[in-house]
């Protein structure tokens, strides 16, 4: 498989109003990232991780620098294009699963097919084959309170990939997660990377993903210290 | 938009009490605003149709000097019958006292065509009774002078040159209509019975209009058709309407702030829920539009769930009527006993676009704040 570079970021700063002053949280970060790469940003909390995240994913924009994730610039993108961007080609997976409450497992992961306006049988087997991916299908109708921390963490995944997207954005994924939920959810994404040939980017501290990592880049202080690559 | 009331629709049946609770509320407001307007529709009905029936008919031809809302121009208020009547019945109104168990009484000697039709007014009894000075009275007269049918009580008039005459009349009959105007104080007679005693003869004070006439023939006399007569009933049933709206618009405002306090509660405790719903691709727009659909479904659920009590309510109350307490009857307004309500398409569906509308603009309003909230924040459950 021929690999792109999906994500550019070039001389990339994020500052926050802290007390009336601007507190820089990402001090010029370089990054490039290709496609089907299997990588987490690694940093203790307060690194900047999660914010990194969020201005790829575009629910952030950057003070300087370049973005450009899936050719699009993120600093220019307006609301609308952002929101298509995320719909179309960017799958997240959170820590607390942030899955909908009143909504059964079969309808959280359809969710983002509603957005995208495919038909009812469309839906119906994309989401019956990323429940499959998960392992979730006989938990089709069931609400999320129904679920364990692993299954909703699954759900999410599934939630994440029933739109095959380019890149799965997946912050501190196993943060709630035991020792065995975390290994099989982390198992899974590993499968999915492998077989659909979806980027995964983590943000993570926790030892049991790094196993799983083809690249590392680790972070501290909003600045990038070390970007280690494994052979997958 | 679609969308927006598919994912609306889940939403608020997910909050299931939360979303009962304001539907009942909404639903109750529905039903009471058409009941009430619908009650008073039957009443603007119910009156309109017993005064054309009972006292206007098609209008009033009244003589120019005679103002019957003035009793200073009784005296003077009549003149002559112009020839060619032509569908036009004679009335001729004269002060008399009445003595009901010694006291004294004012009233309005009223002679009518007994032969006339125009009105329901029972005056074919006067063309059949055998008594030497048969009257007939309506239920409130016969209420407040203790009257009853057979009775005999004094009369005392003055004729058309200021003598003083007195005779005794008997009640042959007392006749039950919603319409005061025609029954307080009021003493129906043969009009040519009225004639001989007051010598006023072939003098009118005014017509029942029945069809069209000829205005030309009547230059001394002053035409108000049945809508003109009508006004100041409709002015008076409008003002009533309008006094009942503020308790509708009451218990409107109740069911709407309770959606407003809903709505605030929605967009303060549901912000890991709107930051995960932008993250998976939703405008902030989309989102505006969803918190705001889920308002307007309050209303339409409320439609649907009003429908099923209020319907079979609606249905009752039409077949049984609403009784008015006699007390509210001597308003001196025509009130009938039972007053039925009517439905018209109008009324239900500016009401339903009343509160449909509203309940839109109150889950709207705090709505709004979702466009400027960060989804970076909200996706972490931060209030913002």
């Amino acid at each position: 498989m021929k690999k792109e570079t999906i994500i550019k970021l070039k001389n990339l700063t994020k500052n926050y109003p802290v007390a009336g002053r601007d507190f820089p949280v990402l001090k010029g970060i370089n990054l490039s990232i290709n496609s089907s790469e299997f990588l987490g940003i690694i940093g203790p909390s307060g690194s900047g991780k999660t914010t990194l995240l969020n201005i790829i994913g575009s629910l952030d924009k950057p003070t300087n620098g370049e973005v450009n994730v899936l050719n699009k610039e993120i600093k220019s993108l307006n609301h609308k294009d952002a929101a298509e961007l995320r719909n179309f080609h960017i799958g997240f997976i959170f820590q607390v699963f942030n899955l909908l409450p009143v909504y059964t497992v079969f309808e959280n992961v359809e969710f983002a097919l509603l957005l995208q306006k495919n038909t009812t049988k469309q839906r119906k087997n994309a989401v019956m084959e990323a429940l499959e991916w998960v392992g979730l299908t006989e938990h089709a109708n069931k609400k999320p309170d129904k679920l364990s921390g692993g299954e909703s963490q699954r759900v999410a995944i599934a939630r994440a990939m029933v739109k095959s997207p380019k890149l799965v954005l997946a912050d501190e994924p196993t943060a709630n997660l035991d020792a065995e939920n975390a290994h099989a959810i982390l198992k899974t994404m590993k499968k999915l990377n492998k077989e659909l040939g979806t980027t995964f980017l983590f943000s993570t501290h926790d030892e049991k993903v790094m196993g799983y990592l083809d690249r590392k880049i680790f972070l501290r202080d909003g600045i990038v210290e070390k970007d280690e690559k494994y052979k997958s | 938009m679609k969308l927006e009331f598919q994912l609306a629709f889940k939403n608020l049946f997910g909050a299931r009490l939360r979303t009962l609770l304001n539907v009942l509320v909404l639903s109750f407001s529905f039903v009471i605003i058409i009941f009430l307007n619908s009650i008073m529709d039957g009443w603007d009905q119910q009156a309109q149709k017993d005064s054309i029936e009972w006292e206007f008919g098609e209008g009033h031809l009244i003589y120019e000097k005679y103002d019957p809302l003035d009793p200073y121009t009784i005296l003077e208020g009549h003149s002559k019958i112009p020839l060619n009547l032509n569908g036009l019945t004679p009335i001729l109104d004269h002060q008399a006292f009445i003595y009901p168990q010694g006291r004294m009484m004012s009233v309005v000697l009223k002679g009518i065509d007994i032969r006339q039709s125009v009105l329901k007014i029972p005056t074919h009894i006067l063309k059949q009774s055998k008594e030497s000075f048969p009257v007939i009275i309506g239920k409130r007269l016969a209420e407040s002078a203790k009257l009853n049918k057979g009775d005999k009580v004094q009369l005392r008039w003055r004729d058309a040159k200021g003598t003083y005459d007195a005779n005794t009349i008997t009640i042959i009959d007392i006749f039950d209509s919603n319409v005061p105007n025609i029954d307080n104080g009021k003493i129906w007679i043969d009009i040519n019975k009225l004639w001989q005693i007051t010598g006023l003869e072939n003098q009118a004070s005014y017509f029942i209009v029945k069809d069209d006439f000829n205005k030309a023939a009547f230059p001394y006399w002053k035409f108000k058709s049945k809508e003109s007569l009508l006004k100041n009933l409709k002015e008076l049933i409008d003002q009533k309407k309008a006094g009942q709206s503020f308790i509708y618009g009451l218990l409107l405002a109740i069911a709407l702030l309770a959606i407003f306090d809903t709505q605030i509660l929605s967009i303060f405790r549901r912000q890991k829920e709107i930051g995960t719903y932008i993250a998976l691709g939703m405008t902030r727009l989309k989102v505006v539009r969803l918190f705001t659909v889920e308002g307007s479904v309050y209303s339409i659920l409320a439609l649907l769930v009003g429908s099923i009590y209020g319907v079979p309510f609606f249905i009752y109350m039409a077949k049984s009527g609403f009784p008015i307490p006699p007390a509210d009857q001597k308003m001196g307004i025509a009130l009938a006993d039972v007053i039925y309500p009517v439905y018209g398409l109008k009324l239900i569906f500016s009401t339903i676009l009343t509160v449909i509308i509203s309940a839109t603009i109150v889950s709207y309003l705090p709505a709004r704040k979702i466009a400027k909230l960060n989804p970076v924040l909200a996706l972490k459950g931060k209030k913002q």
